[in-house]
């Protein structure tokens, strides 16, 4: 069932994001008949996949009659909106299910117990302030795509001031019922509906004198693998960041490796993640990555891999990136390209994302 | 002190999202902000603690104290529940209380690490620096000692002390710990594990004065018949000893350096002498529930009588044992000539001490859980042992390390203090050191029960054995000292 479904997923994204690629438009047509996801040989995958991007990518210009010239084709849309809508319907149907620690999240409340560390070493190693019992105390954290709150809470236990964002609205109630009953975290801990899009914008226009941030620290944990567009993802985050302000980011890699174990065995085999919930074609390499922040200001400080075991249920920290890896970046600088919201029309070549995939 | 904080906190977490804020959540923190600074009197609607500890004895007070002292838990609120009255020592009393408890080093540190050993040894307390255990039904005697007599094995103190000293502790410790003294628990109320629309996720605690409290992690401390674990319907494996301990003061004949520990194993139960002081000792008599109420009922030099022949008297030797220990031991000197140690006999005892004597029933308990979601067990709650070996407050002060430990941690990783998965870790480190504790007093209770000749010869083959072997018995001292 899981199977079917993901192959129906992956047959619309793909038809979608590829006619948007192509000319900005957001046809819900399917592009002509893709091959079904069941039929992947055991040949490499990037392989595979690049062939399909390219055969969509001149499918889907003939039908729509654009610009001949093959244009770079992405697996997410130049767009301006970093949300991606059948991501947003696929956690709106789990919206009530984020705190039941033995459901579908489950590895991600087991995450918790190597991201929070991480987050609050790297910001007590730049803050250096000491509050036994309270840490973070005085810090202000934006979780983006805080889901339920799974990762705000602990880090308003720590004390820490954390806005929480999702534009799924149903998950931000869960989270706020969650947290209501805890006095400890009421006053710490507030949640919103939004975009990153819509609070950067806000910032701008509240703070223009300034200038300057509003966020000591932005944690993404286990978003830029579901977004649309990470060139305006990372502009944003620039744009909240104070100057020094630290970025933490936890994803999955694009390897071979990370889609036999990532997707085949998580979600089909071992049904860890609810089928669909990971494309393949949305990961992104640290490498990558580093260099799409560093080309917004960024200064990438570590990486670190991280290792899920289904037996025990528990994650740990690992030298290999190969799957999943926890990245933390400083910001060095604000964004040269504050007029230029959005990446559609960045004029720095390196800043698009290609299609190529990196293994 | 509390509600001041939280409502200073509230005001500035308005001014620094009333940018980013157009939300109701802004008038709730607002609300809850005054609604909690009226709370500066103890109104007790339902406050939120973060952790309750139910049961003000040694292991409750020390828990509390252990809790109130870590600086990941600064800024916690923990609240410690009796049901008696405060014990204040302001002097400490001539006479020797009855009740008295032997203080392995591992607990010793313990206590130290969280400020009462200071008080502990500025009272009262005795250190032993040797201890003879031997057989009343043959020979055989196995003495445990450190190095050259330098240190000490353990130490004698009084139950009522080591409590006032943890409450001298907990007083310079009253911003983070609250105690309520006679406030009896009449209800708990325990949360369900997964969290509907209007339930409350916290255990609620009912007292008798009808004031309800709320906590995210209830740690029950409250005796052999815990009312926590009844209420939570933890199937407990106990059963009890057909055995009552009698407890006393003895003054001893003459001064004497007192710095042996003695313990003989009679066929009724074993007998032991602890030492408080260079004239007084401890008795800690377990014998069948009639013969101790007799020996209740005895005048005191009777008593003494009863006591000395206790741990002086050859008659329950008979001559096959004697002849097998002796062969026995003569076998074993020939391997280790060096091994092994006189006997020594016991100080003789004249009198006891002003305060009556009392006895007390002996059983054995074992929770098979020491946590449900939100609520932990330690101390005799969760295992209850015979005072033979010494070990039944050790084992509750080693619960107290371990639980703080584990609490402070998940602290510092923000995580929900009353989550099961570093709860787990506490069951399973410390079954994982009970369990084997427990047997082996249960086992040793059992074999010396009897006179019965395979038994005793299989135990003066055993004592004798140990006794010449002196790795094996720094193994056994090491894992009594934990």
């Amino acid at each position: 069932m899981y199977a079917n479904k993901f192959g129906r997923v992956m047959l619309a994204l793909y038809s979608r994001n590829t006619a948007t690629a192509c000319g900005g438009l957001s046809t819900a047509t399917a592009c002509g008949g893709l091959p079904s996801a069941a039929g992947r040989s055991g040949f490499s995958w990037t392989a595979v996949c690049k062939q399909r991007t390219l055969w969509l990518q001149r499918t889907a210009c003939l039908n729509t009659q654009q610009n001949p010239v093959p244009c770079h084709v992405s697996a997410r849309s130049a767009s301006q909106t970093t949300v991606d809508p059948d991501e947003l319907r696929r956690f709106q149907s789990l919206a009530g299910k984020w705190w039941d620690e033995q459901g579908e999240f489950s590895a991600l409340h087991a995450m918790n117990d190597l991201r929070v560390p991480f987050i609050r070493d790297n910001l007590l190693n730049v803050h250096g302030v000491r509050h036994p019992g309270k840490p973070l105390r005085g810090l202000r954290i934006l979780d983006v795509g805080c889901g339920g709150g799974l990762l705000t809470e602990p880090l308003g236990r720590l004390g820490a001031n954390v806005l929480g964002i999702d534009p799924v609205g149903d998950s931000i109630g869960t989270a706020q019922l969650h947290s209501s009953t805890d006095p400890d975290l009421c006053e710490r801990v507030c949640y919103r509906a939004s975009t990153l899009e819509e609070l950067a914008a806000e910032g701008d226009e509240a703070e223009e004198e300034q200038g300057a941030g509003q966020f000591d620290a932005v944690v993404a944990s286990e978003v830029v693998e579901h977004l649309a567009d990470l060139e305006t993802f990372a502009f944003c985050c620039n744009q909240v960041l104070k100057l020094g302000g630290s970025l933490f980011i936890t994803t999955i890699n694009k390897t071979n490796l990370s889609y036999a174990l990532g997707i085949v065995v998580a979600e089909q085999l071992l049904r860890i993640v609810p089928g669909g919930t990971h494309d393949w074609d949305k990961f992104i390499s640290p490498v990558e990555l580093e260099r799409l922040l560093e080309s917004n200001g960024f200064s990438v400080q570590s990486v670190q891999g991280m290792l899920y075991n289904p037996v025990s249920g528990a994650w740990s920290w690992t030298a290999s990136t190969a799957i999943n890896y926890a990245l933390h970046a400083v910001k060095v600088r604000d964004d040269p390209h504050t007029e230029q919201a959005g990446g559609g029309s960045s004029t720095h070549p390196e800043d698009h994302p290609t299609a190529a995939p990196h293994s | 002190m509390h509600k001041l904080t939280r409502a200073t906190l509230a005001f500035n977490g308005l001014g620094r999202f009333s940018i980013a804020e157009k939300h109701l959540s802004a008038i709730k923190i607002t609300s809850r902000g005054l609604v909690s600074a009226e709370h500066g009197h103890d109104s007790g609607k339902n406050e939120v603690y973060d952790v309750i500890i139910s049961g003000g004895g040694m292991v409750g007070s020390a828990m509390a104290c252990s809790l109130g002292m870590d600086p990941n838990l600064e800024g916690k609120k923990i609240l410690l529940l009796e049901a008696g009255n405060k014990k204040v020592m302001d002097k400490v009393p001539e006479n020797y209380s009855i009740r008295v408890s032997s203080i392995s080093p591992g607990s010793a540190s313990i206590l130290s690490g969280i400020g009462a050993w200071e008080h502990i040894t500025k009272m009262r307390c005795k250190p032993y620096k040797k201890m003879q255990v031997w057989d009343a039904c043959s020979d055989a005697l196995i003495t445990f000692d450190k190095e050259n007599l330098q240190d000490e094995m353990a130490y004698i103190v009084e139950n009522d002390i080591i409590v006032a000293a943890l409450t001298k502790q907990l007083d310079c410790l009253s911003d983070n710990v609250q105690v309520k003294y006679r406030s009896k628990v009449v209800k708990y109320a325990w949360p369900l594990p997964h969290q509907a629309a209007d339930s409350i996720p916290w255990v609620k605690v009912t007292l008798a004065s009808g004031e309800t409290v709320q906590t995210k992690l209830l740690i029950g401390a409250d005796g052999p018949n815990s009312m926590v674990r009844q209420e939570l319907g933890i199937p407990t494996v106990k059963w009890n000893y057909d055995q009552s301990a009698v407890v006393a003061v003895l003054h001893l004949s003459e001064p004497t350096e007192n710095n042996v520990a003695w313990q003989r194993f009679l066929p009724t139960g074993p007998i032991a002498m602890l030492p408080l002081s260079d004239t007084e000792s401890s008795l800690v008599w377990s014998t069948s529930h009639r013969l101790a109420e007799e020996l209740l009922e005895l005048d005191e030099e009777s008593f003494v009588d009863a006591i000395n022949s206790a741990f002086w008297r050859n008659e329950n030797q008979s001559e096959l044992i004697e002849t097998a220990g002796s062969l026995f031991r003569g076998a074993l000197s020939v391997i280790m000539p060096s091994a092994g140690s006189p006997r020594q006999l016991p100080p003789s005892v004249a009198g006891i001490g002003p305060k009556t004597r009392v006895m007390f029933p002996l059983g054995i308990g074992h929770a098979s859980e020491y946590i449900r979601h939100r609520v932990a067990l330690i101390g005799d709650a969760a295992h209850r042992v015979h005072p033979l070996a010494g070990q039944g407050a050790n084992l509750g002060f080693g619960d107290v390390a371990c639980l703080t430990q584990l609490v402070s941690q998940a602290a510092f990783d923000g995580k929900d203090l009353g989550a099961m998965q570093h709860m787990l870790q506490y069951e399973t480190e410390r079954q994982r050191h009970n369990l084997p504790m427990m047997a082996a007093i249960d086992l040793m209770k059992r074999l010396y029960s009897t006179n019965a000749a395979p038994a005793v010869l299989l135990r003066t083959f055993g004592l004798q054995a140990t006794n010449m072997l002196p790795a094996l018995k720094e193994q056994i001292v090491a894992f009594a000292s934990k």
